[in-house]
């Protein structure tokens, strides 16, 4: 057992195909029959399908798949449709959201940000309809839906940041483009207008959620990691018996800081750390630019932001100064 | 741990290869140098690179001075013909200006680069004789009126020039990379890697709007809470855009001059910012007073791809140093350029400044 402290899984356990119980409703059924792979062994089950799309996976990938092409295809005219340039200015290129003098446009001219609509809409969709197909599977197994509303909370974000604040703001333009470097030239230039995101209470919780969640993901895995020589890693007997390695991993935690979580409480203390982190930042962009200006004033307004000792001479704004010659 | 397959062999080879493509060139070489200037724990510091700095020591050093003659007792304009903003120059001091200009300027071509060959030094048949006329009007302007921005150290011809006769650090009016037939795909004027830009995805003609028009740079609000202020993200990259240029331009941090807990904060600034400032409005006063209307002087294949004039910007004085020769001053040796005559007196604002 002692495999699992490799990165890579050293031995591949095969059985036969196993392609879960049969579909209980429904027309769709199950996509293939299923082989093994070898390299996906390597990091996880080596056995690759049956996969079940159904109707909302169908319409979900089909949807993604417009709004893809909707944006690749602009970045590439953007170029002139040059696939060497296209090649290499992908990071670069984007498909940009309506102008800001264009306001809350119904319907903008496509290449004045409706094709930026057309492929938000269309993304939203298939988003939207993953969601669903998250929370249907969950059901049809007999599981709770956990799972689909952690990604609810992602799709909180996403929709905060290219529907909802744009909405209140009265511009699409306030949105964020499609585009690898222009989404994160977007990122600081949102902070840098709004006076310093850092000081938005709500970015605060969410950075401390996103690397709590960092900690707790690497807490756990180690534990787990460090008693699978004891089979800590094997669920079944797990769940019969929490036996050595179980008794371990709450022990060392004890010795280590007092207090440990049970094999249960774990999974709830990552479910929220990592929900809560897209949950608090889409409370703190909502609240940029429709409720705050400027979170460095706001700040200073509420005792948060602190004043440091001057180290350098006293410097005012120049276009104060009157009658001094510029 | 083995390797076991020739596979996972070739992965790996394949994966070291791209790691050493990307450190290799990406990464820059230590040593790097950092020097704190702020308050502790506020990130205001610069980054230098020994290397690179010792490399702009060796490449910004003064030329030599002409050692200056006795006066002749006469001026410029009583011993030459069509002296117009020299006139009452000496003349010896004159001719030793005219000398080291044309070392400045155009070392290789000569005095025939400005002076017709086979025409009398008073012809203006040349056109980079009339802008050179110009430039001194410009150099001396700058002198004279902008002190704000170069102190006592001031400007010469060759704080640009560099022995260049056109600088290499000027500017015209970007159109953008070619666009499809329609304008499909419009990049809104970003989203193109340049080195105007910095190579970031911002917009890549920053120097139009702020260093020849007078556009507003300052888009951060000032008030805590929503009062009105519509300034956009999308201006604001405008503004993020102008400000990689001047860093870039300088070889300095955004900290050199702004603190990043609030760059819109005066009183958080250093006093750099405060030139920055009066360096923007100079720029774009000369660009606009001075080099714009010299566009129809120029040839045709002196002129930017829209038929605008070479304009200057940060660089073409700053040459990726904080201050242009690193602060050494050429106008000490050669006062007929200071502009002592404009200088105004003190209440009496500048002309052509838009605050």
């Amino acid at each position: 057992m002692a495999e699992y402290q490799n990165i890579f899984t050293q031995i591949q356990v095969r059985g036969p195909i196993y392609p879960g119980i049969p579909v209980q409703t429904g027309s769709w059924n199950r996509l293939g029959k299923g082989g093994y792979f070898y390299w996906l062994g390597k990091i996880g089950d080596a056995q690759l399908g049956p996969i079940y799309l159904g109707f909302t996976g169908v319409a979900s990938l089909m949807f993604g798949f417009a709004a893809f092409e909707i944006i690749g295809l602009n970045m590439w005219a953007s170029v002139n449709w040059d696939p060497v340039q296209f090649i290499r200015q992908l990071p670069w290129l984007a498909l940009e959201p309506p102008p800001p003098s264009a306001g809350l446009c119904m319907i903008c001219p496509l290449n004045e940000g409706g094709w930026w609509q057309i492929a938000g809409l269309f993304l939203t969709t298939s988003i939207l309809l993953w969601w669903v197909r998250t929370y249907r599977r969950a059901r049809a197994l007999g599981m709770g839906t956990h799972v689909a509303w952690a990604f609810a909370a992602a799709i909180w974000l996403y929709l905060v940041l290219g529907f909802i604040r744009p909405l209140l703001m009265g511009s699409w333009g306030e949105a964020v483009p499609f585009g690898i470097f222009p989404h994160l030239d977007w990122t600081a230039a949102f902070s840098i207008r709004y006076g310093n995101l850092f000081y938005n209470p709500f970015h605060m919780l969410s950075i401390a959620f996103l690397y709590g969640s960092t900690l707790l993901f690497a807490m756990h895995g180690a534990t787990i990691l460090a008693v699978s020589r004891f089979g800590g890693e094997r669920e079944i007997e797990q769940i019969v018996d929490r036996g050595t390695a179980a008794e371990r991993a709450a022990l060392f935690w004890r010795w280590t800081m007092g207090f440990n979580a049970t094999v249960e409480s774990i999974h709830r203390w990552a479910w929220w750390f990592a929900v809560l982190c897209p949950l608090c930042g889409g409370i703190g962009i909502l609240l940029t630019g429709t409720v705050v200006d400027n979170w460095f004033l706001w700040g200073v307004k509420h005792g948060i932001a602190p004043s440091y000792p001057a180290m350098f001479p006293h410097v005012t704004d120049p276009s104060q100064l009157t009658g001094g010659h510029p | 741990m083995s390797f076991g397959t020739f596979g996972s062999r070739m992965a790996l080879a394949i994966l070291s290869v791209m790691a050493l493509v990307i450190v290799v060139g990406t990464f820059q070489h230590p040593p790097v140098d950092i020097l704190q200037r702020g308050y502790r724990g506020t990130g205001m510091a610069q980054v230098y690179n020994p290397a690179h700095l010792a490399a702009l020591q060796t490449s910004n050093q003064l030329p030599a001075s002409t050692p200056q003659t006795p006066a002749s007792g006469q001026t410029a304009g009583q011993s030459f013909q069509n002296v117009q903003v020299l006139k009452d120059v000496d003349s010896t001091e004159f001719m030793r200006l005219m000398t080291d200009i044309t070392t400045w300027v155009a070392p290789d071509q000569g005095c025939s680069y400005c002076h017709a060959e086979g025409e009398p030094l008073s012809s203006d048949k040349l056109y980079t004789k009339v802008v050179a006329r110009r430039m001194l009007q410009m150099t001396m302007h700058v002198n004279g009126d902008w002190h704000s921005h170069v102190a006592d150290t001031g400007v010469t011809c060759y704080t640009c020039h560099r022995g260049h006769p056109v600088p290499t650090n000027i500017w015209f009016k970007n159109p953008g990379p070619p666009t499809s037939a329609n304008n499909d795909g419009d990049r809104t004027d970003q989203n193109w890697p340049i080195a105007a830009n910095g190579r970031t995805s911002l917009p890549f003609d920053p120097f139009t709007p702020f260093l020849d028009q007078a556009n507003d740079v300052r888009v951060v609000s000032t008030t805590a809470l929503p009062e009105g202020d519509r300034h956009s993200i999308k201006q604001t990259e405008w503004t993020y855009s102008l400000m990689v240029s001047m860093s870039e331009a300088l070889g300095v941090n955004c900290t050199y001059c702004h603190s990043s807990r609030s760059f819109t904060d005066w009183q958080q600034s250093t006093p750099a910012r405060v030139t920055a400032y009066y360096g923007i409005r100079m720029v774009r006063d000369l660009n606009t007073d001075f080099l714009d209307p010299l566009a129809s002087q120029f040839p045709h294949d002196r002129l930017g791809p829209l038929g605008d004039g070479p304009k200057i910007n940060c660089s073409t004085c700053h040459q990726g140093v904080y201050k242009p020769l690193f602060g050494a001053s050429l106008l000490k040796d050669y006062p007929e350029l200071a502009g002592a005559a404009l200088a105004p007196t003190a209440g009496q604002p500048a002309p052509n400044v838009t605050r």
